[in-house]
């Protein structure tokens, strides 16, 4: 009956979604006044689709192996936070996520949007409806998650092992809520576009959604990257896997608009090319979403290998894409440009950024493209991975990181004072940190040393804006901008000294026997079994020291029978100035066990950063949030925002 | 400037910017890719030394041999027509074993295949497409999926 009901439920969604496209098209082409049953229509439907979604949360949770979806990836003796997780660790349910959070955005921007033009208002619900309409249609027809199987199976076939972490648990929702969230935007550019109010007023009322989205994203992207270092046990925190560039590509595009935006808000200029980015960035949400729901790549992410499914997934992405560049194309031009700035302003700066963003986008979408592109065109296989990413994208993102200190600093419309004299400092220690990299090694890539050069000039020149002020009546949306980029920082230092100083150390070790790693003596005192509640284990007790008292670590290959499977679980312990990480390997005929140990200097900034970049995204949000509840709409004109 | 002019400088700036993008990605791609291989191309000639390429097959039953030093093996990888000598340094993967399939990523010396990264299926029912149809065991496979 669950899984009926929930089938119900996403049908007069659907049916709703083509009624919220109909009001929308009656008020836009005949004036009807539909302002409030269009928003009733768009709570509902984000009501309706969340039932649907808790359906098939329930039916993972009761086990219901009549549905087949749990049936190919549920088994009843799994731990129960992962029956949950595994309602969306699979393509049907995934894609239901997908909409439902689709859906409750449109409402709640049905909700809570104030400060729109009730017509643009009108046309974004539309363009929401029509975006949601797209993807029911692809569960309805092509992804049906509440197929039932007859005779009911005793029990299912399991979860790949890899995705029962709690990391699993978090990180697919996480993104989904910035990919998607990535979708108000784009209705909103696609709404201001048709009734031609873009202007500041649009710029104020999407930022939030922008900046919300752009949080998650971060958030999320951190997570995957922890969630691949300590699950793979590989001691990489990225390895431009197609999906990882997935999750990069909106973000990249999100960012972009962040910045862009702010000139919108406050200055009224950089219409179109905001507008442009908002279609862009959730373009790069389903490109993503494409690639890896349509088993195109391969990965742990792709479930479906189902040319049907690619198919419908593409047709979707070419329509929706295509007629909002069309309708970009078509209205674009004919958008007046705001008020004009000199080359030396705080909107040259965002210029700059923006035109680095968009370089730095197109040689990842290029190089995740390339290999499929090349497939379909010669048939020859090829993969790209880091060496391209990082000798390409690198350097770029270094010229940016230098000038995520500078720009802050200057003022709209134009900047007439020397702003370069106060960045003496940041410069000064900048210099200083490459000559130290070259006092302690001489093994170092010039990218690794430019980096630590790099990050230290923005660490300090990030915090230049709150330099004079008082802290108490600065902004909150400024200081979310200060920890946001002194993030990138720190995030820099993590990634650089993970580059420049990791010791590794592979070995068959005997029992009882010790090696060194870094600063580390580890050694091996027993090799023992051990069961968890779906799996058996083979559990390494490892003691390692460094001059002070030893710590214990307890690194497993575990066994899993549903299905069956092997996976390594790192044992990593962090300390103040990085992580010990250790994997244990095989049994070797002599007796002895391979291991692998890792010492990495100040590696947890990587994530320290991520979090704190994500943090400063969140400060801003609530800053804004604030302001607009207590001032209300009228009052945050650009004049406060000039000194925001 | 007026805005007129300032659009267009703005309109000449992002074209510049997609520009560039496309040329450094194209500069970067034309040595930075790295080629599927199965051992039949290696066969041929298809893989210069020292070129960073992926080689994909099934790893010929009985030829895993254990180095001295516990943590290096050598083995052959097969695709029904030829088979290449693989060196590999580190952890094989989990699933990685005599008969079945297994995609490595490194680069041919003086005859041998070097490998920096073993990837193997991530369990019973995963293969790497590039597989696709290598052998009648993932067919096999296959059919059970359904």
């Amino acid at each position: 009956m669950i899984a009926e009901t929930g089938l119900a439920a996403l049908w007069l969604t659907a049916g709703l979604a083509a009624y919220q496209l109909v009001l929308m098209l009656l008020a836009l082409r005949f004036d009807l006044p539909v302002s409030r049953s269009i928003r009733a229509v768009a709570v509902v439907q984000g009501l309706l689709s969340l039932l649907a979604f808790a359906a098939l949360l329930l039916v993972f949770a009761r086990s219901d192996m009549s549905v087949a979806l749990v049936f190919a990836n549920s088994h009843s003796d799994k731990p129960f936070i992962y029956k949950i997780a595994g309602a969306w660790g699979n393509h049907e349910g995934s894609m239901l996520m997908w909409v439902t959070i689709l859906a409750i955005s449109g409402a709640l921007l049905a909700l809570f949007s104030r400060k729109l033009s009730e017509r643009t208002l009108i046309a974004a619900l539309g363009s929401q409806a029509v975006l949601a309409l797209g993807f029911y249609a692809f569960l309805l027809i092509a992804s049906n998650p509440f197929d039932r199987l007859f005779p009911a199976p005793p029990n299912g076939q399991g979860l790949n092992p890899l995705l029962q972490d709690p990391g699993l648990a978090f990180h697919p929702p996480t993104l989904y809520l910035g990919y998607v969230g990535l979708s108000v935007a784009f209705s909103l550019a696609v709404g201001a576009l048709l009734t031609g109010e873009v202007d500041g007023r649009l710029a104020r009322a999407m930022r939030p959604w922008v900046l919300g989205a752009w949080v998650l994203l971060t958030l999320g992207i951190t997570a995957g990257s922890y969630w691949a270092y300590y699950e793979l046990g590989w001691g990489g925190y990225w390895f431009w896997d197609p999906v990882e560039n997935a999750s990069l590509m909106p973000w990249l595009a999100a960012t972009a608009l962040l910045h862009s935006i702010n000139v919108l808000a406050a200055r009224g200029a950089l219409k179109a090319w905001t507008m442009m980015l908002a279609v862009i960035a959730f373009s790069m949400s389903m490109v993503g979403t494409f690639l890896v729901r349509s088993g195109i790549l391969t990965s742990v992410h792709s479930f479906a290998i189902d040319p049907e499914r690619g198919t419908f997934l593409l047709a979707l992405l070419t329509i929706y894409v295509g007629a909002a560049f069309a309708l970009f194309a078509w209205r674009g031009a004919t958008l007046k440009e705001g008020a004009p700035f000199e080359l030396v302003s705080r909107e040259t700066g965002l210029v700059i950024n923006n035109l680095l963003l968009s370089v730095i986008l197109g040689i990842v979408f290029v190089g995740t493209l390339y290999p499929l592109f090349v497939e379909a065109v010669s048939g020859e296989k090829m993969s790209v991975g880091g060496p391209y990413f990082n000798a390409v994208a690198g350097p770029l993102a270094l010229v940016l990181a230098v000038l995520v200190g500078v720009g802050p600093l200057l003022g709209w419309r134009r900047e007439r004072r020397p702003v370069l004299r106060v960045l003496r400092v940041p410069a000064l220690l900048a210099v200083t940190a490459f000559v130290i990299t070259i006092i302690l090694s001489a093994s170092i890539s010039l990218l690794v040393r430019f980096g630590f050069a790099a990050a230290a000039f923005l660490a300090a020149s990030s915090i230049l804006p709150l330099v004079r002020r008082n802290p108490l009546r600065t902004p909150l949306a400024t200081w979310g901008m200060v920890v946001a980029h002194f993030g990138i920082a720190v995030a820099l230092v993590g990634m650089a000294a993970n580059a420049a100083f990791t010791s590794e150390r592979l070995a068959v070790v005997q029992l009882g026997e010790t090696v060194k790693v870094g600063p580390w003596l580890v050694q091996l005192e027993d090799v023992t079994p051990t069961a968890g509640q779906n799996w058996t284990a083979t559990e390494a007790q490892l003691r390692a020291s460094r001059g002070s008292g030893p710590i214990s670590l307890k690194p497993q290959t575990r066994y899993f029978t549903d299905p069956v499977t092997e996976t390594n679980e790192a044992a990593i312990d962090t300390f103040w100035n990085g992580q010990l990480y250790t994997v244990l390997g095989k049994a070797d005929p002599s007796g002895g066990w391979q291991v692998r140990l890792w010492w990495k200097p100040f590696v947890t900034l990587i994530w320290v950063g991520g979090f704190l970049i994500a943090f400063g995204g969140a400060l801003a949000l609530g800053g804004r949030l604030w302001r607009m509840r207590t001032r209300g709409p009228a009052a945050a004109s650009w004049r406060r925002e000039r000194y925001a | 400037m007026k805005p007129k002019n300032q659009r267009l400088v703005l309109v000449a700036a992002a074209i510049v910017a997609v520009l560039l993008a496309v040329l450094l990605a194209m500069w970067g791609l034309r040595d930075r890719a790295s080629y599927f291989y199965t051992p039949a191309d290696i066969a041929i000639g298809k893989a210069a030394d020292g070129q960073a390429i992926r080689l994909g097959g099934m790893v010929e039953a009985g030829s895993i041999v254990h180095q001295s030093d516990g943590v290096t093996i050598r083995f052959r990888m097969t695709d029904g027509q030829a088979t290449t000598s693989v060196l590999y340094r580190g952890i094989v993967p989990d699933l990685f074993r005599e008969g079945s399939g297994a995609v490595a990523e490194g680069r041919m010396q003086s005859g041998t295949f070097v490998a920096d990264t073993i990837l193997a299926k991530h369990d019973e029912r995963y293969m790497p497409p590039e597989l696709g149809n290598l052998s009648a065991e993932h067919k096999v496979g296959k059919t059970l999926e359904k």
